[in-house]
């Protein structure tokens, strides 16, 4: 048994992945549920509006972080704020009689800590909650998971994909073929794409039809959030793949990519209830603005300039990612610059140059 | 057709970070003949290969092939995919060379005939045995009737009859005016080809026609029952060879004619004294 024992050992500390997963998962999970697993929003965002507004907003309760105060502004105004995700909560005073407060239901977890403190204070007004009024789980999980949907399919099926062409010596293959990079790395995601568009449309349908989640928002939004969100994915997925061998190292990094931004994403635990250190790491994540647009569009029906800041992020990650993907799989792919024409670096002349490949 | 053109490098060298994997390596083949390039693992033969083709940067000198369309590679790997079946791997390739339908259609039923897989046109390439996949990737890489076809130790695990068949397919691609360049590590295969290559440690140890190779042999090489003492000898069946520099047959052995196995040996011997020197 001893000598069993030894060769494994021997065989894990060459495994460098795995060794590394070993030790850093436990590291990541207990940053995550130390600092980052809270349902507890102590500070909730609130705009108040309305000729009352100055001296409400001194009046409210320490847990409402006041951040704008408009008495020029009236109730339309304070739903638009709700709806922009610019606030949580929205104090909307009058001349006369008690101010109304209106909260934004698909912040779930601000919203019902501030239902809660509210209710449980007599004299002040009962909140009214906008949006997602039952204070319903499945109508922000729903959109959510929808990213993490994108991100199995984009990223590990993606991953494995690629990395099957390396594994079974096939990559080498189409190296020699006249492929350019591009196409062979586009014929190899477009029916991934496919799938992750199929896959989106059942999830659609089943979280309306089946879990009454609202759609409020435009359709062609969220087509074009979960595209970008998908080429983030998908980069990520390349990328996953030009580092791996074989598939086990790649369903390995892949988790590993995918771990954090289930959990700091906000698609769990809120933003605002992780500490600052861990929050920015979120701020980092795909899957984090995916969220956001995801449940602005659905839920709140949130209007496309709104989610601009969450869509030029993800254009942002997107573009970055993909294009070190795409560089580090034409490296792989084409390392001699097959092109045609006169020299490659330093050596090589490519004789008879007929046109590129026609059937792509 | 093609014309009589000759592939090939000149000086080639081929490095993996400090790991000199080709030096100075200088080899042609024209059209319409095979080349085999031989040689023990790690002697560079897929370096040089892989350079030919173009999926390695050489570090120095220069590479002759003709366009990527007109090249057609089998790696050392099962190069085909194995969860597509042969028809549609053939298919595959025939296109990704710009094959339109017809002409695919008819150039795969005639793949098909020669290479014995009109069978199995419908199984999936991973039910195949090891001959039938290297004679489908064969199958694949003359689809498009390339000008050069690379083909990287295509008969290594393959039993003898099959063998015997690839052979007898990169012969006829020959014949059709492909230049061909067969990595090998079966001497009796090499004797076959017009020009045999043959590398050690990344650098030329000898070139020329299999005849030529034998030829520029030096000293002697005797066979015997026993170990003759004294020389460097190797195992040949049940006999023992050894070659005599000086040319002279120690006492229970006798001269044997020299075929291209011996001269690869006595070669790899001679650099592994200088080397060990």
């Amino acid at each position: 048994m001893w000598a069993m024992a030894m060769k494994e050992f021997r065989q894990m500390r060459r495994d460098r992945r795995t060794l590394a997963m070993m030790i850093l998962l436990p590291v990541v999970l207990l940053v995550v549920f130390g600092y980052a697993a809270s349902f507890d929003v102590d500070r909730v965002r609130t705009v108040v509006v309305g000729p009352r507004a100055e001296q409400v907003a001194a009046a409210l309760p320490e847990r409402l972080d006041v951040v704008r105060v408009a008495p020029g502004e009236g109730r339309k105004d304070a739903v638009e704020s709700l709806r922009d995700a610019g606030a949580a909560v929205a104090v909307v005073t009058s001349d006369a009689g008690q101010p109304q407060v209106l909260v934004d239901g698909a912040d779930l977890f601000s919203a019902r800590s501030v239902v809660t403190e509210l209710r449980g204070r007599p004299g002040l007004p009962a909140p009214e909650v906008l949006f997602n009024p039952g204070l319903e789980t499945s109508a922000i999980m729903v959109p959510g998971l929808m990213g993490v949907v994108l991100v199995f399919v984009g990223t590990i099926a993606t991953a494995l994909g690629v990395v099957r062409e390396r594994q079974s010596g096939t990559l080498e293959q189409l190296a020699v073929m006249p492929f350019r990079a591009r196409d062979v790395l586009g014929g190899k995601l477009l029916p991934y794409l496919g799938v992750a568009a199929v896959d989106l449309a059942v999830i659609v349908a089943v979280g309306v039809l089946v879990f009454d989640v609202p759609f409020n928002g435009s359709p062609f939004v969220f087509a074009l959030v979960a595209l970008l969100f998908l080429f983030v994915t998908v980069g990520i997925g390349v990328l996953i793949s030009t580092v791996s061998e074989t598939q086990g190292q790649a369903i390995q990094l892949a988790i590993m990519t995918m771990l954090p931004q289930i959990l700091l994403s906000g698609l769990i635990f809120p933003l605002q209830a992780m500490a600052p250190g861990v929050r920015w790491i979120g701020y980092l994540l795909p899957l984090t603005y995916f969220v956001q647009v995801a449940r602005g569009v659905m839920v709140r029906g949130a209007p496309f300039e709104a989610l601009l800041f969450p869509l030029a992020m993800l254009a942002v990650l997107g573009a970055v990612v993909f294009g070190l993907a795409v560089a580090r799989f034409r490296r792989d792919l084409a390392p001699s610059g097959r092109g045609h024409g006169a020299g490659e670096a330093g050596a090589g002349q490519d004789e008879a140059a007929p046109t590129r490949a026609a059937a792509r | 057709m093609t014309d009589r053109r000759t592939w090939g490098c000149r000086r080639l060298a081929v490095r993996y970070g400090a790991t000199r994997a080709l030096e100075e390596v200088t080899f042609e083949v024209a059209a319409g003949t095979i080349a085999a390039v031989v040689g023990g693992d790690g002697a560079g033969k897929t370096s040089l290969l892989r350079a030919l083709a173009g999926t390695v940067r050489p570090a120095a000198g220069t590479v002759r092939r003709p366009g990527e369309r007109r090249l057609g590679y089998v790696s050392a790997g099962p190069g085909v995919w194995a969860d597509l079946t042969v028809d549609e791997n053939l298919s595959f390739s025939g296109r990704a060379y710009g094959l339109d339908a017809a002409e695919l259609e008819r150039r795969i039923g005639g793949l098909l005939e020669r290479t014995g897989l009109a069978g199995a046109r419908d199984r999936l390439a991973g039910q195949l045995s090891g001959g039938m996949r290297q004679k489908l990737a064969l199958a694949m890489a003359v689809a498009h009737e390339p000008d050069l076809l690379i083909l990287d130790e295509p008969t290594t695990g393959v039993d003898p009859v099959s063998r015997a068949e690839l052979w007898r397919l990169l012969a006829a691609s020959a014949a059709g005016g492909a230049a061909v360049v067969v990595a090998t590590t079966y001497l009796d295969e090499a004797e076959r080809a017009a020009t045999v290559l043959v590398l050690d440690r990344g650098r030329s140890l000898l070139e020329g026609t299999p005849d030529e190779v034998v030829a520029a042999t030096p000293g002697l090489v005797v066979e015997g029952t026993d170990r003759p003492e004294g020389l460097a000898a190797w195992r040949r069946g049940a006999r023992w060879r050894a070659w005599s520099p000086g040319g002279a047959a120690p006492p229970g052995t006798s001269p044997v004619t020299l075929d291209l196995e011996d001269a690869v040996i006595v070669a790899q011997l001679r650099e592994d004294q200088r080397w060990a020197a």
